[in-house]
C-alpha cells in the first residue's frame, strides 16, 4: 500500500510510458546531435554590433555557424585583448585600418590570398592598396566599410552653412554645449585639420603640434563633456550637447532616423575617415570559415547588411555593394549620400581631397597625445 | 594533556574567525600586494611585463593633471559628504525622535529599497529628470524659469553622489540617534537648554561616533565612484576613477592605473583612520 502510494505521488512512469518516452528520445537523438555537431563557433573580435543578428543572422543560418563575439572599444583595447590571449583564440578580427600594421608586425594575423577577394570591385583606387593592409606584396586585411568624421551638430543651433567649418565649435552661443567623443585621436585630428594641416594632419613637427595644442585648449571653455558612445548619443538626443567633436554620421545617423534634428557634415577644412577591416587571426583553426565570412561581407548582400547595421552605419566599399544598397534601401543610400552625383558622396569627398584616413601620430607618440588629452580634460 | 578552558575558548574563536582571515588574505591582501608590485611593471606591445622600474610612479606623479584630478576628487567628495550629512540630518532627527516606531521601520525599509535597483540604472534615470527637456525644467518652465543646465555639471555629479550615499547616511544617522538615551535630552531640556542648543550640545556629541562613521562611508563611496562624475558630470572634471579608465584605455597602462589606485587607497586609509580616531577619541576628563 505504502509503495503504491509513493509511486503514485512521485508520478513514476509505467512500463508503456517509459517505452514511449525512451523510443521518442532514441528516434530524435540523431537529429538533435546532428544539428549541434555541425554548428561551428566562429570567434570574432570586433567593435560592438558586428556579430549582432541584424548583420550575421542570415549568414549564420545559411552556413550553420554561430558567432561568438568579443567586443572591444578602441584599437589599444583590441591589441591588448589579442596580446593577452593564446594564438588561435580569435578566428576573425575586425580592426580599424590604422591598427592593421601593428597587428601584422606583432604576428597576430594571417596573410590573405588577394585573389580570394573582390579587389577589382572596390569603389576607390585607394581601397585596393589601403595603407598598412599590404606588406612585402602580401595582403593582410580586407577593408569592409568606412565612415567619415566631421562636424556633428544640432540643426536648431548651427546652420548647414556654419557647419561647413570647425570654427562653429567656437560659436559663443555654444559655450558648454560642445561635446567631445572621449578619444584623443579623432578630436586632435580635427583640431589639426582646423589649423590647416590638411593631408599632413598626423605628421606634425613641434611647432605644428604646439599650435594644435593651443587651438584645442582654446576650445575648452566650449566643452560641455567627454562622452563614450552612449553618452554622445544621449547628449545629442536630449539637446544637452548642440555640437559634437570627434564623431560623424555613425552616431548622428541612428538619431536622424529617429527624427532628431541632428546631422553630420564634412567641413571645408576636411574630414577624417575611419576604416574597418577584417583579418584572419593567426593560427585560427577555422581560417577557411573566416575567409568565407569576409567574402560574404564584401559581397553585395553583406555590404548592404553592413550599411544598414543597427549599431552604427558604415558606407559600402564595393561597387556591387553600393548598387545593391541603392536597390534594396534607396532611402538609406540617399540619406548617407551613397549615390553618384550627390554632393557629399563619400567617394567624391575622397576624390576632392577633403577626406583624410585616420592614422596614428607620426612625430609624437600615442602617449604624448594621450597625455595632452588628459591635460585638456583637466584644463 | 588536557587543554584548559581559556585555551579551548581561544581555539574555538579562532576556528570561527579563520574563514574571514583566509578570505581577506586571498581576496584583499593578495590583490593589494599584486597591485603594488604591478605598479613597477612595464607595458611592452600592449602586454604587461614583469619589471621593477619606478617610471610609472614618476610619470604619473609628475603630471599636473594627476594632481588636478586628485585635488578635485578630494574636493568634490568633501562637498558630497557635507551635502549628504546636512540633508540626512533633519530626516534622521525626525525619524529618531518624533516618528513612531512603526513609521521609523517603514522609513528604513523604504530607504533600503533603492539598493534593490542597480546604481547605474538609478543614475541613468536622472537623465529624464535633469536634462534641459526633462521633468525639472518642464516644471520650472511653467513658472517662467529656466531651462537650466544640470547634466554634465558639478551639480549633476553631486546628484549622482547623493543617489549613491544619501539613503545609507540617513539610515546610519537614524540608527545612531535612535540609540541615544532620551532621558539625557529630557534632562537638558528640563535644565533650560534651548532646542538648538540641545542638538549641538547633547545630541551631536552623543551621536558623534555614528555621525563620523556615516561621513566616512559617504566620503569613501564618493571618492571611488566612477558612475556619477562620468555620466551625470559628463567627465567635465576628471576624477581619479575616470583617470584610471583613461590610463587603461589608451596604451593599456595598467601599471600607471595601479599607481593611481594605490594613491587613492593611501588617501582613503589616512582619512578613514583619522576619522575613526576622532570618532572614538574620549573627551578630556571623561
Amino acid at each position: 500500500m505504502t509503495k503504491f502510494r509513493k509511486n503514485k505521488i512521485m508520478g513514476a512512469p509505467s512500463r508503456r510510458r517509459l517505452l514511449k518516452i525512451g523510443g521518442a528520445a532514441l528516434l530524435t537523438t540523431p537529429f538533435v546531435s546532428r544539428a549541434w555537431a555541425s554548428t561551428t563557433d566562429i570567434n570574432m573580435l570586433a567593435w560592438y554590433g558586428h556579430a549582432e543578428p541584424d548583420v550575421v543572422a542570415e549568414y549564420a543560418a545559411a552556413n550553420n555557424v554561430r558567432f561568438v563575439p568579443k567586443y572591444y572599444a578602441g584599437g589599444d583595447n583590441m591589441l591588448a585583448l589579442i596580446a593577452q590571449s593564446p594564438p588561435g583564440t580569435y578566428d576573425i578580427i575586425l580592426s580599424d585600418a590604422e591598427f592593421v600594421q601593428q597587428l601584422n608586425l606583432a604576428g597576430y594575423i594571417e596573410p590573405l590570398e588577394a585573389s580570394d577577394y573582390p579587389l577589382d570591385d572596390m569603389l576607390h583606387e585607394d581601397f585596393k592598396k589601403f595603407p598598412g593592409h599590404w606588406a612585402d606584396g602580401k595582403l593582410y586585411s580586407m577593408m569592409v566599410r568606412g565612415g567619415h568624421l566631421g562636424v556633428s551638430y544640432n540643426k536648431n543651433s548651427i546652420t548647414e552653412e556654419e557647419a561647413q567649418s570647425y570654427s562653429c565649435f567656437w560659436k559663443p552661443e555654444l559655450e558648454g554645449k560642445v561635446g567631445h567623443f572621449d578619444w584623443h585621436l579623432p578630436n586632435l585630428g580635427m583640431m589639426s585639420l582646423y589649423n590647416g594641416n590638411g593631408g599632413s594632419l598626423w605628421d606634425l613637427d613641434d611647432a605644428k603640434w604646439d599650435a594644435v595644442r593651443d587651438t584645442t585648449l582654446s576650445l575648452r571653455k566650449q566643452a560641455g563633456g567627454f562622452f563614450d558612445y552612449g553618452g554622445s548619443f544621449n547628449g545629442l538626443k536630449n539637446g544637452e550637447m548642440q555640437a559634437m567633436c570627434g564623431i560623424g554620421d555613425w552616431i548622428t545617423a541612428p538619431l536622424e532616423k529617429d527624427g532628431a534634428p541632428v546631422a553630420s557634415t564634412i567641413p571645408k577644412e576636411g574630414g577624417i575617415q575611419f576604416t574597418e577591416s577584417y583579418s584572419i587571426g593567426k593560427d585560427s583553426p577555422k581560417a577557411d570559415l573566416a575567409k568565407n565570412f569576409i567574402q560574404y561581407m564584401l559581397s553585395p548582400q553583406g555590404q548592404v547588411k553592413s550599411a544598414q547595421m543597427a549599431a552604427y552605419p558604415g558606407f559600402c566599399v564595393t561597387k556591387g555593394g553600393r548598387a545593391a544598397l541603392i536597390k534594396a534601401d534607396p532611402a538609406e543610400a540617399k540619406r548617407s549620400h551613397q549615390m553618384s552625383g550627390m554632393a557629399n558622396d563619400p567617394i567624391a569627398l575622397i576624390d576632392e581631397g577633403r577626406i583624410h584616413y585616420r592614422d596614428i601620430p607620426q612625430q609624437q607618440s600615442l602617449e604624448d597625445w594621450n597625455d595632452f588629452w588628459s591635460e585638456y580634460k583637466n584644463a | 594533556m588536557p587543554i584548559n578552558n581559556g585555551q579551548s575558548i581561544k581555539l574555538y574563536a579562532l576556528t570561527w574567525r579563520l574563514p574571514i582571515i583566509i578570505w581577506q588574505f586571498f581576496f584583499f591582501v593578495g590583490p593589494v600586494l599584486f597591485m603594488v608590485s604591478m605598479s613597477f611593471f612595464l607595458v611592452k606591445n600592449y602586454r604587461m611585463t614583469e619589471a621593477f622600474e619606478f617610471i610609472n610612479w614618476y610619470k604619473m606623479l609628475s603630471r599636473g593633471y594627476f594632481w588636478d584630478s586628485y585635488k578635485y576628487t578630494i574636493f568634490i567628495s568633501m562637498v558630497s559628504t557635507v551635502c549628504a550629512m546636512s540633508l540626512a540630518f533633519p530626516a534622521a532627527f525626525t525619524l529618531a525622535f518624533t516618528a513612531s516606531e512603526t513609521t521609523r521601520r517603514w522609513a528604513i525599509f523604504l530607504l533600503i529599497i533603492p539598493f534593490f535597483t542597480s546604481y547605474l540604472v538609478r543614475t541613468f534615470s536622472w537623465f529624464v529628470i535633469l536634462s534641459e527637456s526633462g521633468v525639472v525644467n518642464a516644471v520650472l518652465g511653467y513658472i517662467g524659469l529656466g531651462p537650466y543646465t544640470m547634466l554634465n555639471t558639478h551639480f549633476g555629479t553631486l546628484v549622482g553622489y547623493m543617489t549613491l550615499t544619501l539613503p545609507l547616511v540617513v539610515i546610519l544617522q537614524t540608527v545612531t540617534m535612535s540609540n541615544i538615551d532620551k532621558t539625557l535630552i529630557e534632562a537638558a531640556r528640563n535644565l533650560g537648554c534651548k532646542p538648538f542648543a540641545t542638538i549641538w550640545q547633547v545630541i551631536i556629541p552623543l551621536s558623534k561616533t555614528g555621525l563620523i562613521i556615516a561621513a566616512i562611508f559617504c566620503f569613501i563611496l564618493s571618492f571611488g565612484d566612477f558612475v556619477a562624475p562620468f555620466y551625470l558630470g559628463g567627465s567635465q572634471e576628471t576624477t581619479l576613477p575616470i583617470l584610471i579608465l583613461d590610463t587603461t584605455k589608451s596604451g593599456q597602462q595598467w601599471p600607471r592605473a595601479a599607481v593611481v589606485a594605490i594613491m587613492m587607497m593611501a588617501t582613503l586609509f589616512a582619512i578613514a583612520f583619522t576619522g575613526i580616531a576622532l570618532a572614538y577619541r574620549k573627551r578630556k576628563g571623561a
